[in-house]
């Protein structure tokens, strides 16, 4: 591809390589390589881990984009489901020149040294669009894996919802167990225009040995929904994440919800921040999280009421199951108009052990009781959800029930 | 003997709440337990389930000839002793239907060969639970007091045990709920003959269960013990304090 267009984008990025996020610990990322080795296969492990975050390779469940560290190794158009397009983006930024005022148009290539870094070493990425008003009812799914040690993945994904379509993507995002030391610093920008509603799920599913800094901008217009749906529940070195949903259109909705399972050592500093720029806009954000083992979550959250007529609300409920684990919240509610409506609620807090009484009196033993309520606890009925995908999620919930995660010592 | 109550003392946050109570239960008997209120009941049904907070100072329960004093709440209730609960706590995220399987000892979410997928189904009509409506419900969320007792006494019947403590099965039901409860008990006793000990205020119940022994409790102690024939016309005439005034001058 003719790489002139995105010369800007270049030298802005090379202005930011070294600006520190305003989150999270700096990451360096130097040492990781970004060049492709290439060889890598749709080995069985690799089968199992896509299955483990919700998508299966062997394609029965709709259009899929597979990516294996810098190698897009399957990418099963959306030739087979109507009204979508999936390919990798720097094909799409080839095919379509009017793609290119979607790059980096939710947020700024400059906006810290991880967008800088994804822009300057970027590896593809996957494009997904739906055809104006059409109703997508297979998930397109997306799965972007490191398999291999040592490697940097950063890739650009643009996703667009054209007017008056309806599309649901569930993406996982997972390391081999066997790849050592693994940084992963994904942009993605959701569009959704008027009328339109996206469902975006994202199971992730990292090493406890991965450095994640995803970036992500949302834009809604009028009358678009944007509904996000985010599940981690295994431990992961240190991710830190703040999308940001600029509700631009009359009566545009941003919906957050996130459910984590902090273990180990994890550094977990997730947020979500919404603007609700246009008049009726309105947004939430729910996060739920159980800590245990030595691990720090953060969960920030902020929404900014610019319009009349908007509505915005921010939720954090955590169970803390070990005391060496710690959960913060810091919700931020600006309001810029008199006539917006703006509320949050934090509740944090130990297992309830009446609960945990009411179910070993049942005769279930006090580890199995405790993952069945870390269950019912993170357990959503996430909205907009197909429900084979809420029985995935449930599955991966169920994991926690039946394994000894919980029990993990303190 | 299926339950052997030894000289029982009971202390929460240092003080007291039972000061040697003796009973026992022979396997098939239904026993009532009946008194004032704070005189001891449900610290005695939560003391023989188990609960850590209830500390046994002195004396010991038997259950099936084996010392469970020192047993968890779970390890009782897989010998066979099963409490419903006079308020259960309402449980997010947990589905009533999974809360039956995993009381029968199933994993709702891995079923072992053998285990019937059909059984909360099964038990859920057995209390006049709709199980197209309940199933999926989350256990206690929003229940009337007349579904939550009929809840309890699913899980409990899921839990096929040897031994029911009922604490207040019957309190904050309407008539129509407790007709479905006292049918339901009196059902489940005929078939599985399973002993039952009942805690309550009102008779309606035991008009459905016929007890063959009552204890009144006072004060931490069993004041007085007797049929349910002899007992119940005299509570319901004098009340509990004046029946064991006159019971004690005799």
């Amino acid at each position: 591809m003719s790489d002139e267009w995105r010369k800007k984008y270049r030298l802005e990025a090379l202005q930011a390589v070294t600006k520190r996020s305003a989150y999270g610990n700096d990451i360096d990322l130097s040492d990781f390589v970004t060049i492709p080795k290439g060889g890598a296969d749709l080995d069985e492990d690799v089968k199992r881990r896509s299955l483990e975050v919700g998508v299966d390779l062997e394609g029965k469940k709709g259009g899929t984009y597979f990516q294996v560290d810098h190698s897009v190794l399957l990418s099963q158009l959306a030739s087979r489901i109507k009204g979508v397009e999936m390919m990798p983006t720097d094909e799409a930024l080839n095919k379509y020149e009017w793609l290119r005022g979607y790059y980096w148009k939710a947020l700024s290539v400059s906006q810290d040294k991880y967008t800088a870094i994804a822009e300057l070493r970027q590896t593809k990425g996957y494009f997904i669009r739906s055809a104006p008003n059409e109703k997508v009812d297979q998930p397109i799914q997306a799965c972007l894996y490191i398999g291999t040690g040592g490697v940097l993945q950063a890739p650009h994904n643009i996703i667009i919802a054209e007017e008056g379509s309806e599309l649901n993507v569930i993406t996982g995002c997972t390391a081999d167990s066997r790849a050592k030391t693994v940084a992963h610093v994904g942009v993605s920008e959701f569009y959704v225009k008027k009328n339109a509603t996206l469902v975006f799920t994202m199971i992730h599913s990292w090493s406890d040995d991965a450095y994640v800094r995803p970036r992500t901008g949302v834009i809604v217009e009028e009358g678009g929904t944007f509904i996000s749906n985010y599940v981690m529940i295994k431990p992961v070195k240190d991710i830190q994440s703040y999308p940001t949903a600029h509700l631009v259109g009359n009566g545009a909705k941003a919906k957050f919800n996130s459910i984590i399972y902090a273990s180990k050592d994890s550094i977990i500093d997730l947020g979500n921040r919404i603007y609700l720029m246009a008049e009726g806009t309105s947004g939430e954000s729910i996060f739920k999280v159980v800590s245990t083992g030595t691990s720090k979550v953060y969960n920030r959250g902020q929404i900014i009421g610019q319009n009349r007529n908007t509505k915005g609300h921010l939720e954090c409920r955590g169970m803390i199951l070990c005391p060496t684990s710690s959960i913060t919240a810091i919700p931020e509610l600006v309001a810029e108009h008199s006539d917006t409506e703006l509320s949050h609620e934090a509740a944090i807090g130990r297992l309830q052990e009446e609960q945990l009484h009411y179910l070993m009196a049942r005769g279930i033993q006090p580890e199995q009781a405790i993952g069945v309520l870390v269950k019912g606890f993170l357990d959503p009925g996430l909205p907009g959800l197909p429900t084979r995908l809420q029985e995935e999620i449930r599955s991966k919930l169920a994991l926690l029930e039946r394994k000894s995660s919980p029990q993990e010592p303190c | 003997m299926l339950l052997s109550v030894q000289d029982l003392h009971v202390r929460v946050e240092g003080k007291e709440l039972l000061k040697g109570i003796n009973l026992s239960m022979e396997y098939g008997e239904i026993v009532a337990i009946m008194g004032h209120n704070a005189s001891g009941k449900t610290t005695l049904a939560l003391t023989l389930a188990g609960f850590p907070q209830y500390q046994v100072s002195e004396g010991k329960i038997l259950f099936e000839g084996e010392d469970v004093t020192s047993k968890s709440i779970d390890e009782r209730a897989r010998m066979g002793m099963a409490l419903a609960f006079q308020s259960p706590p309402a449980i997010r995220g947990i589905k009533l239907g999974h809360m039956i399987s995993l009381s029968a000892g199933m994993n709702p979410w891995q079923p072992k060969p053998g285990d019937d997928p059909d059984l909360p189904k099964k038990i859920l009509s057995k209390v006049n639970l709709e199980p197209e409506k309940y199933l999926d419900r989350e256990v206690n969320v929003g229940f009337s007091g007349g579904e939550r007792k009929r809840s309890e006494l699913a899980q409990i019947f899921a839990m096929r045990p040897k031994l029911m403590i009922l604490d207040e099965p019957d309190s904050g039901v309407d008539i129509d709920s407790l007709k479905v409860l006292g049918n339901s008990l009196q059902e489940y006793f005929r078939t599985e003959k399973c002993s039952m000990m009942i805690i309550t205020h009102h008779r309606h119940i035991l008009q459905y269960l016929k007890p063959s022994r009552m204890h009144i409790l006072s004060g931490g102690k069993i004041a007085l013990t007797g049929s349910y024939e002899e007992l119940m016309p005299k509570i319901e005439e004098l009340g509990y304090e004046r029946l064991i005034k006159e019971a004690a001058n005799e």
